[in-house]
């Protein structure tokens, strides 16, 4: 299967992780994937917060790359909030005409134009719906059992677009972790904002978002994220959030990517598991028991 | 009731005709204020306004007391009132306006949010992409303020050792590319 890659500005910077690890596990899934030409920034949420039309017109920039690129391939995305911005061009241009015609005329600068219709999926969806929790455990060699894992989705995956799952209780990385061999940890916070909008602006606000999620999956042995700003802001506030609850909160958060690559048997350097914050001691030791075991 | 929106009469005094405000209120004139925004809010505990209370001043075309709220720059846009609300507002999206608006009007309480957008689009005009390091020295040249690099200090020196961001210059990705599109989105956001 062949996708045009949209990695975004995190994966170029402090989620290189996560760029890496998604090349490399849709290298083993037999995906290929071609980044887009000359991509931009989506705008973030920091876009929509200065220029309406500018949140819509450098995402369309992409799409209408992509559109040119390669007219018949889905665009795959794996940040929540590149994601987002992109998905939502279509939406809102298909609310008003008038805004297609600004975003085009904006377009013509470039000599570009968008007339709708490229497919934006997230990484998660197409892991799941492309390729599926049998094809995803044919590729396992390491089995993680025992491990018990939290699926953390973050807010803005289905929301406010929900084709890609239960925009309250998502559900969609479940059968993927199990397809790894390894145990769902329960829990209801999966949709939970952890606060990564503010963490620059209003850190003290995240914070508490942070610290009330790494507290919800203390029992388990690792957090599994979908997006470059989750990743961080769970992984790089632990420090601050065991001073705020008075007691340890650390704890292993992985990308989805690199957690299926460790099943995969793919290396840590193909992974960077180095980049990661906490990749805790507890952590690799059950890694190591639960591979001696399979 | 205040089905006539921001239009008429407002609580402080002058008419209102054609306000900035009026596509806003008018987004939430069916707020039956019943709370279920407020009570999904995740950050809703550190708001001086709850998003309830918002929408009922937006209602009134309180516009200083608006513009005085913290209410908007705490949002983290994760959509959960949208999903929730009984009426279907799309109350993200309008808080989203509430900030143009006060970007563009100039009254904010603190300038650190309005002070963070402005350095992201810019460094997204200069080099295309955003590039981390270059951005938050930016913004804290920007911002002025001799404590909040610090707050950050520990977070940068860990980035930095795990080579997750680099310390160089960026290279200027596509220079001047994205000028065209810049200048042709402020020219028609002038014409509206
Ligand atoms: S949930 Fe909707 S109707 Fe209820 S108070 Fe909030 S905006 Fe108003
Ligand atoms: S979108 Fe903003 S206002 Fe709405 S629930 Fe989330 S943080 Fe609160």
């Amino acid at each position: 299967m062949k996708y045009l890659y949209y990695p975004g500005c995190s994966l170029e910077g402090t989620a290189s992780e996560y760029d890496a690890s998604v090349r490399a596990v849709m290298h083993s899934l037999g995906a290929e994937l071609a980044e887009i030409e000359d991509w931009t920034c989506c705008g973030a949420s920091a876009g929509d917060a200065i220029s309406y039309l500018l949140s819509l017109a450098l995402p369309a920039r992409n799409l209408a790359i992509a559109g040119k690129q390669s007219p018949r391939s889905d665009v795959l995305v794996p940040c929540n909030a590149c994601y987002l911005n992109l998905k939502r061009v279509d939406d809102h241009m298909n609310r008003s005409t008038d805004i297609r015609e600004k975003i085009n005329v904006v377009l013509a600068e470039e000599n570009l134009r968008y007339g709708g219709g490229i497919k934006v999926r997230h990484l998660l969806d197409v892991l799941v719906r492309d390729f599926g929790p049998e094809s995803i455990a044919a590729n396992v060699k390491n089995k993680l059992s025992g491990m018990r894992i939290v699926p953390y989705y973050g807010c803005q995956f289905a929301r406010p677009y929900s084709d890609a799952d239960d925009p309250q209780f998502p559900v969609s990385m479940e059968p993927l972790i199990r397809a790894l061999g390894a145990e769902v940890y329960p829990w209801t916070m999966g949709a939970k904002c952890c606060g990564a909008g503010l963490m620059t602006t209003k850190s003290e606000v995240a914070l508490k978002l942070v610290a009330n999620l790494l507290n919800g999956a203390s029992e388990a042995d690792c957090i599994l994220t979908i997006c470059p700003m989750c990743q961080m802001n769970l992984d790089s506030q632990q420090n601050k959030a065991s001073r705020l609850l008075g007691k340890d909160m650390s704890k292993s958060v992985l990308y989805v990517t690199q957690l299926m690559g460790i099943a995969f048997g793919l290396s840590d350097e193909e992974l960077m598991l180095k980049k990661n914050l906490a990749v805790t001691a507890g952590f690799q030791t059950k890694l190591r028991s639960a591979s001696s075991r399979a | 009731m205040n089905e006539q929106s921001s239009g008429a009469t407002t609580a402080h005094g002058g008419s209102a005709a054609a306000g900035p405000l009026d596509p806003i209120a008018e987004k939430v004139s069916a707020c039956m204020q019943c709370g279920t925004c407020t009570g999904s809010c995740a950050n809703a505990f550190a708001m001086d306004y709850t998003p309830r209370q918002l929408w009922r001043l937006v209602q009134l075309g309180e516009q200083d007391e608006i513009f005085r709220s913290t209410t908007f720059w705490m949002c983290s846009s994760c959509y959960y009132c949208t999903l929730r609300c009984p009426r279907g507002l799309p109350l993200t999206e309008t808080i989203q306006a509430l900030k143009r608006i006060a970007f563009a009007r100039g009254t904010y309480r603190s300038k650190t949010s309005p002070v963070f957008y402005s350095t992201f689009v810019d460094n997204i005009r200069r080099y295309g992409r955003v590039r981390e390091m270059d951005m938050m020295t930016r913004f804290f040249l920007r911002l002025k303020h001799p404590v909040a690099p610090l707050r950050f200090a520990s977070l940068g020196v860990k980035l930095l050792r795990k080579g997750k961001i680099s310390p160089q210059m960026p290279a200027l990705f596509a220079k001047g590319k994205l000028d065209g599109l810049f200048r042709k989105v402020r020219e028609l956001e002038s014409e509206s």
